[in-house]
C-alpha cells in the first residue's frame, strides 16, 4: 500500500510578469496618503481657478455700491438677516467681495508658481546639461556661479533684484525665478554627471549618436524624476514668495486680487476686520500645503532613494 | 580642526567676492541713467556730473568694481542717498534687532522642533506623532508674515486683559529708550571707526544694551516683545526640524547596532540618547544650517508686521526710497551671515561625526 503522497500545489507566482516602473510609480502615488489628500486639495484649487467667473458672485476689481467697508462676513445661512447682501468672507476696505477676490485670487497663484518653476527649470536645466556634459572651464564658471547665488537667502536675492527692476507682479516673477535657477542646475548636472560614463551612453556614442542626441535622447530622461519632484515642492515655494513680495509692496499692484497683495493693503485692519487677513492667509496655506503634500508624495512614489529624507 | 576652520574661511573668500560682484551688478543693471533714478527726473546737468565724480560713475565698469571691492574692505558701504548717513552706520543700528529676532526663533524652533521630533519618533504612529507631522505639514505651508498677523490678533487683541497679553508690536513700551554706552558707561567721546562700529551695534542691542546699563525692567520688556515675533519667524523651521528629526531617529533607530545595545539588555532611554540621538544628529543639523536662510528671510518680512527697527525695515525702507546704496550694503552684509552659518554648521558637522574627514 502506497502512501498518498500529494504535492501540495503553491500559488505559482509570474515573475516575468512585471508591471512597467511607470505604473508601479503611479499605483505608489495614488496610495499615499498624504499625495491623496494633495491631490484633493489641488483638485478643489484648480476647478476654482477655472470655474472663478461662475463662482465668485461679484466682480473682484470693482467696488460695490451700499456696501460698508470692512463688514464682517455675512452668510445666510448662519443666521445673517436676510435682507442684507451675502457676503461669506466680508467686505475689504474698498468695498469689494472679499470671496470674489479669493477665489480669482487662485487663478493668479497657479499661474504664478507654474511660469517661474518652468522658467527656473528651463534655464536651470540648460545651464545644469550643459556644465555636466561638456565639463571643464565652462562646468566650473556655471557652477561658480551658481554657488553664488545660492550664498545669498533666496527670498532676500529676490527684493533686491525687485528692488533694482522696479516693483511689479512681471519683475517680482521674473525675480523668483531667476533665484530658483541654481537648484535645477545643480540637479541636472548632478544626474549627468552620474549617467554619462555609464555603458548604454558610451553604447550610443559608439553607434554614431551626436552630442544632442546622446545629451537629450539617453542622458536628460534620467533627470526627469527627481526634476517633477524638486518642481512641485518648488512651486510651493514660490508661491510663498510671491506673496511676500506683494505683501511688502514689491509685487502685484492693486487692484489685483492677488492673495500677498490683499494681505499686504489689509494688515492695518488686523485689528478691527481680522477677516481680511484671515481668508487670503488661508488661501495662500492651502495652496501651498497642495503643493508640498502632492510633492512629497511624488518623492515618495518616484525616487525611492529619496525616501524618508523629509528636506 | 583649526587647520581645516583656515582652509574653509580662505575657500569663503571667492564667494564673498562673488557677493559682491553680484550685488556691484545688481545696481549697474538698474535701468536708465543712475543719476536720474537717484537724484530724481529734475537734476541737472551740472548736480548730474557732480554726482558721478562723487560715486565714481564716470570711471570705466571694471575700476568701479576694483574701486567698490578696495571701499568695501575698507568698511565703506558707501552713504545712504536718503538720510546722507554712512551705511555701515546703519547696518551698526538695525543688524542686533535681526541677529536678536533670529536667534530667538533659532531657540524657539529647535529646541522645540527636536522635542516633538523625538516624542514623534519614540512614539511612532500614535495621536501625539500624527498631530505634530500634520502640524509640522500645515506649518511648512503658512505665510510667515501672516503667522505674525495672526499671533498679533490672538494675544494682543483676545487675550487683552490676561495673563497672556503679549504687545503686538514695537521693540520696547514706550517711555523706555536705549542708551548710547560709549557716552554712558565706557566714557568715551568721539570715537571713529571700528570701535565706534561696535560700540554703536552693541548699544543697538536691547538685551546687551539694558544688561550693561543695568536696567533689568527694560530686559525683560524687550524679551518679552520679542516673543511673538520669534514664534512667527521660527514656525516653519520649527516644522522643517521637527520633521528631519522624526525621520532621522527612525532610520537610526532601525539600524543592527541598535538592535544590538537594545539586545544587551540597555535601558532604553540609554539606547536612545547615547546611542541613537549622536548618529541622528547630522541631518538634524544640516536642516538647522539650511533653514538659516529662511529665518533671515523670514526676519525681514515679519519686522515689517511687527514693526521692529531691524535689517528688513530698513531693506524695505531702502527699496521702496530707491536708495541704493543701503541695499547693497544690507544683501552684503546678509549673504555674509549666510555663508558664516553655514561654515559653522560644516564645522559642527566633523565634531559630531568624526568618520567626516576635514580634507
Amino acid at each position: 500500500m502506497a502512501a498518498q503522497l500529494e504535492i501540495p500545489s503553491l500559488p505559482i507566482e509570474n515573475i516575468y510578469e512585471r508591471r512597467s516602473p511607470a505604473v508601479e510609480a503611479l499605483r505608489r502615488l495614488v496610495r499615499h496618503r498624504s499625495a491623496q489628500v494633495g491631490f484633493f486639495l489641488l483638485g478643489i484649487l484648480i476647478l476654482v481657478a477655472i470655474f472663478a467667473p461662475l463662482i465668485a458672485p461679484y466682480d473682484p476689481t470693482t467696488p460695490l455700491y451700499d456696501v460698508k467697508r470692512r463688514s464682517p462676513p455675512c452668510i445666510h445661512l448662519l443666521g445673517c438677516p436676510a435682507d442684507q447682501a451675502q457676503h461669506i468672507f466680508g467686505t475689504d476696505s474698498n468695498f469689494r467681495d472679499l470671496f470674489s477676490r479669493v477665489i480669482f485670487g487662485s487663478r493668479l497663484s497657479l499661474q504664478i508658481g507654474l511660469t517661474t518653476i518652468s522658467f527656473a527649470i528651463f534655464i536651470g536645466g540648460l545651464l545644469g546639461a550643459f556644465a555636466g556634459y561638456l565639463g571643464g572651464w565652462l562646468d566650473n564658471v556655471i557652477m561658480r556661479t551658481m554657488d553664488v547665488l545660492m550664498a545669498f537667502p533666496s527670498l532676500l536675492l529676490a527684493i533686491a533684484i525687485v528692488s533694482v527692476l522696479g516693483p511689479g507682479l512681471i519683475n517680482a516673477l521674473l525675480a523668483i525665478g531667476f533665484v530658483s535657477i541654481p537648484v535645477y542646475a545643480r540637479l541636472v548636472r548632478a544626474t549627468i554627471l552620474s549617467v554619462k560614463e555609464l555603458d548604454y551612453v558610451s553604447a550610443s556614442r559608439a553607434l554614431g549618436a551626436s552630442h544632442m542626441s546622446l545629451l537629450f535622447n539617453r542622458i536628460l530622461p534620467n533627470a526627469l524624476t527627481p526634476l517633477i519632484v524638486r518642481g512641485t515642492l518648488g512651486i510651493a515655494t514660490a508661491i510663498l514668495d510671491a506673496a511676500a513680495l506683494s505683501f511688502l509692496g514689491l509685487g502685484a499692484e492693486a487692484p489685483t486680487p492677488e492673495w500677498g497683495l490683499m494681505l499686504g493693503e489689509e494688515r492695518n485692519s488686523v485689528f478691527n476686520a481680522p477677516h481680511l487677513v484671515f481668508f487670503p492667509g488661508v488661501a495662500i496655506m492651502l495652496t501651498v500645503l497642495a503643493f508640498n503634500l502632492v510633492g512629497d508624495g511624488m518623492r515618495d512614489a518616484l525616487d525611492p532613494r529619496l525616501r524618508g529624507k523629509n528636506i | 580642526m583649526i587647520q581645516f576652520v583656515i582652509r574653509r574661511l580662505l575657500l569663503l573668500l571667492p564667494v564673498m567676492a562673488g557677493i559682491l560682484l553680484v550685488t556691484f551688478t545688481i545696481v549697474r543693471l538698474i535701468p536708465g541713467d543712475p543719476c536720474v533714478v537717484m537724484l530724481g527726473e529734475r537734476a541737472t546737468q551740472a548736480k548730474c556730473d557732480a554726482f558721478k565724480e562723487r560715486f565714481g560713475l564716470d570711471e570705466s565698469i571694471p575700476v568701479q568694481f576694483v574701486r567698490y571691492l578696495n571701499n568695501v574692505i575698507h568698511g565703506d558701504l558707501g552713504t545712504s542717498i536718503k538720510s546722507g548717513q554712512y551705511v555701515v552706520d546703519i547696518i551698526a543700528q538695525r543688524l542686533p534687532m535681526t541677529i536678536e529676532l533670529t536667534i530667538g526663533a533659532m531657540l524657539f524652533s529647535t529646541t522645540l522642533g527636536v522635542f516633538l521630533g523625538l516624542i514623534s519618533a519614540i512614539r511612532r504612529n500614535s495621536a501625539t506623532d500624527v498631530i505634530t507631522m500634520i502640524g509640522a505639514n500645515v506649518g511648512v505651508s503658512m505665510p510667515v508674515f501672516w503667522l505674525g498677523l495672526m499671533l498679533a490678533y490672538v494675544f494682543a487683541l483676545l487675550l487683552k486683559g490676561t495673563p497672556f497679553f503679549i504687545p503686538p508690536s514695537g521693540r520696547l513700551s514706550s517711555g523706555l529708550s536705549l542708551v548710547p554706552l560709549a557716552t554712558t558707561v565706557f566714557h568715551l567721546q568721539d570715537v571713529q571707526g571700528l570701535p565706534k562700529f561696535i560700540l554703536t551695534f552693541l548699544s543697538s542691542s536691547v538685551i546687551v544694551d539694558s544688561i550693561a546699563t543695568g536696567r533689568f525692567n527694560m530686559l525683560k520688556d524687550g524679551l518679552w516683545h520679542l516673543i511673538l515675533p520669534s514664534v512667527a519667524v521660527g514656525t516653519i523651521p520649527l516644522a522643517v526640524i521637527a520633521r528631519m528629526t522624526r525621520s532621522s531617529l527612525l532610520e537610526v533607530l532601525g539600524q543592527d547596532y541598535i538592535r544590538t545595545a537594545r539586545a544587551k539588555g540597555l535601558k532604553e532611554r540609554l539606547v536612545l540618547f547615547r546611542h541613537a540621538f549622536r548618529n541622528a544628529l547630522i541631518p538634524i543639523v544640516t536642516v538647522i544650517g539650511l533653514e538659516t536662510g529662511a529665518l533671515l528671510s523670514g526676519a525681514v518680512l515679519t519686522e515689517t508686521v511687527f514693526a521692529l527697527p531691524g535689517v528688513g525695515t530698513a531693506l524695505v525702507q531702502g527699496i521702496l526710497a530707491r536708495d541704493y546704496p543701503v541695499v547693497q550694503g544690507f544683501t552684503i552684509v546678509v549673504a555674509i551671515i549666510f555663508v558664516l552659518v553655514n561654515l559653522i554648521v560644516d564645522v559642527s558637522y566633523a565634531y559630531m561625526d568624526p568618520r567626516i574627514r576635514l580634507d
